[in-house]
């Protein structure tokens, strides 16, 4: 009996605390980013939890893509960058030399600001990951390609052209292009990076209830100056400042009662 | 406080709108000296060797006999030349581009070999005729076959195909190989299957525009040595040859021996003309192809 109730205790526990008790996929510790001689990251400490939606928010010019492009090493293309400190994908260390970046961006796709599907047919360009990284068979591809875009909702849409153009869509249908390209790969992981702010509110509304629904089958990191669509759709939301985390908690406790004066004021529009 | 006013921008309208028009009127004169001075060019080419153009021209040997003589030598010349030029160029400049633009570390080496390429575009094609005369006819030993003169005009055009390819390389929007990236392509794989196909249209438009100058070009050719007067067809790259070009240069040269010469000069010209046309009209279809298709 006191054995069951210290279970209950401990689950509910659980339940109250829902911000860190989720296996960790991405570990950053001590991160440390200079763009030449300009500081951008400052002493990062954040993991990012399996089958959560983590919100990464702060005003412009605060780090917070820089932070996600480190995530699936795409930073290291500008020229001039340095690195210090340690993460971590599922237990490895992503920034040695033991995994290829070509092995990590296969389990971490990318959503971008600007959708930007490319110049192919619809069906290319889901099938454009499963292809290069080996698959050949028509059959599979088709089913790929049905799947994906089930998943991100736009199967009705698009079923009829899919081999038409993907500029002819809308910007809105062309982000969720760019996220079903995404799934196609299967990640575990998907990074976006203001996915929304190209779009109208009805157009948003559609990538949210997608996000949504995939959240059950992957971790997702994005990055949003839309403080709504945060307390939204994410679980646990991270502020950043000036290169530096200021605050990490559970969503609701960031919005209704954070920690920090300076995460209140920036979710209050006080400044940013 | 009133910063524009009304008045003053009423006086000045007249004069505003008449100078607006002439502007429209000068470019307008300026493009049509242009078309004029090519239309009077291709009227006294056309009408001095429209007659001598017909089958026997076209398919006959070279003769120093005018009504005798044909182009067949110069047209199978020009083609083989087109055979060594069009593999060499495409290989090496499209080649070197894809290192310059998406390989080479950009620094001063990168710049330095930049800056050559450009200058070497701006090089007098003499130039490149005396270079081939020294490297292929000469130490290499080739002699004047079709081989020493194709390398010759490669290198005359390879800049410009290197720079152009640049050109369309660098066009393709840096968002479309972070897509391809961020699924985990390797840069070959992105190369070959996102960046190339949007820069294609663009590196194929000028490379079809070089060759276009590498088939006109004469003075190379000239430094190289090209026999005035050649019987045998070549039948390889390894054979002596002379191509369209020359043989207008040399029957112009000879037109004051015989007044004919200039007939035979004047469809030879014809000939050319419209290889260059077909030539020109194919880079458009291409570009207008691949730019419609998405
Ligand atoms: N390629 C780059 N080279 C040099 N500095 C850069 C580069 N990219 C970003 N920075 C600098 O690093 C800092 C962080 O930039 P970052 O793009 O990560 O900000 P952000 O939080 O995403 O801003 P925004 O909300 O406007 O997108 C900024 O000061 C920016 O100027
Ligand atoms: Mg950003």
């Amino acid at each position: 009996m006191t054995l069951l109730k210290e279970r209950i205790g401990d689950v509910q526990l659980r339940v109250m605390d829902n911000t860190n008790w989720r296996k960790p996929v991405y570990e950053t510790n001590g991160l440390n980013l200079w763009y030449g001689a300009s500081h951008a990251l400052k002493n990062i400490n954040l993991s990012i939890n399996e089958k959560e939606v983590t919100a990464i928010i702060g005003p412009s010019g605060c780090g917070k893509s820089t932070y996600l492009k480190t995530l699936n090493r795409m930073v290291e293309m500008v020229p001039d960058v340095n690195i210090s400190g340690n993460i971590t994908f599922k237990g490895n260390n992503i920034l040695g030399k033991e995994m290829p970046v070509e092995m990590l961006r296969s389990k971490v796709g990318m959503v971008f600001q600007k959708p930007n599907p490319f110049p192919k047919s619809i069906y290319e360009n889901i099938a454009f990951g499963p292809k290069i990284h080996g698959i050949k068979n028509k059959a599979t591809l088709d089913m790929i390609v049905e799947d994906s875009l089930k998943k991100a909702a736009l199967w009705d849409e698009v079923k009829d052209r899919l081999h038409k153009s993907a500029y002819g869509l809308s910007g809105g249908q062309q982000q969720r292009l760019c996220i079903a390209r995404c799934l196609a790969i299967d990640p575990e992981v998907i990074l976006m990076d203001e996915p929304t702010s190209a779009l109208d509110p009805v157009s948003t509304h559609k990538v949210e209830e997608l996000i949504s629904s995939i959240k059950n089958d992957v971790t997702i990191a994005i990055v949003t100056h839309n403080m709504q669509q945060a307390s939204r759709i994410s679980d646990r939301t991270a502020f950043f400042l000036n290169g530096e985390i200021i605050e990490v908690n559970s969503t609701a406790t960031i919005f209704n009662n954070p920690n920090d004066r300076l995460t209140n004021d920036y979710i209050n529009g006080r400044f940013g | 406080m009133e910063y524009i006013s009304t008045n003053r921008v009423a006086r000045k309208m007249s004069a505003r709108l008449l100078l607006n028009n002439l502007s429209k009127f000068i470019f307008l004169l300026a493009t049509f000296f242009g078309i004029f001075v090519l239309g009077v060019l291709i009227y006294r080419v056309v009408s001095q060797g429209i007659g001598w153009l017909n089958v026997d021209f076209l398919t006959g040997r070279l003769s120093t006999q005018a009504d005798r003589a044909g182009i067949m030598g110069a047209i199978l010349g020009t083609f083989w030349l087109m055979m060594v030029v069009v593999p060499v160029t495409m290989f090496l400049g499209i080649g070197t581009a894809i290192y310059l633009e998406l390989y080479a570390k950009k620094g001063r080496l990168q710049s330095f070999i930049q800056t050559n390429i450009s200058n070497l575009a701006g090089v007098p094609s003499i130039v490149y005729g005396i270079l081939g005369l020294t490297v292929f006819v000469r130490t290499l030993d080739f002699g004047n076959i079709v081989l020493a003169g194709g390398l010759t005009m490669s290198l005359l055009i390879l800049p410009i195909v290197i720079v152009v390819s640049q050109e369309a390389l660098r066009s393709v929007p840096q968002h479309l190989s972070e897509a391809s990236y961020g699924m985990g392509a390797t840069k070959w794989q992105t190369i070959q299957k996102v960046i190339l196909p949007v820069a294609l249209p663009g590196i194929l438009t000028g490379a079809i525009l070089s060759l276009s100058r590498a088939i006109g070009e004469t003075a190379p050719l000239v430094v190289i040595g090209i026999p005035a007067l050649l019987l045998p067809f070549p039948g390889s790259i390894l054979d002596k040859f002379t191509v369209l070009p020359m043989q207008i240069y040399y029957w112009t040269l000879d037109s004051s021996l015989m007044a004919e010469y200039a007939n035979l000069a004047a469809a030879t010209i014809i000939v050319l003309l419209v290889a260059l046309l077909i030539l020109n009209s194919t880079a458009i279809i291409i570009r207008n192809k691949f730019q419609k298709r998405y």
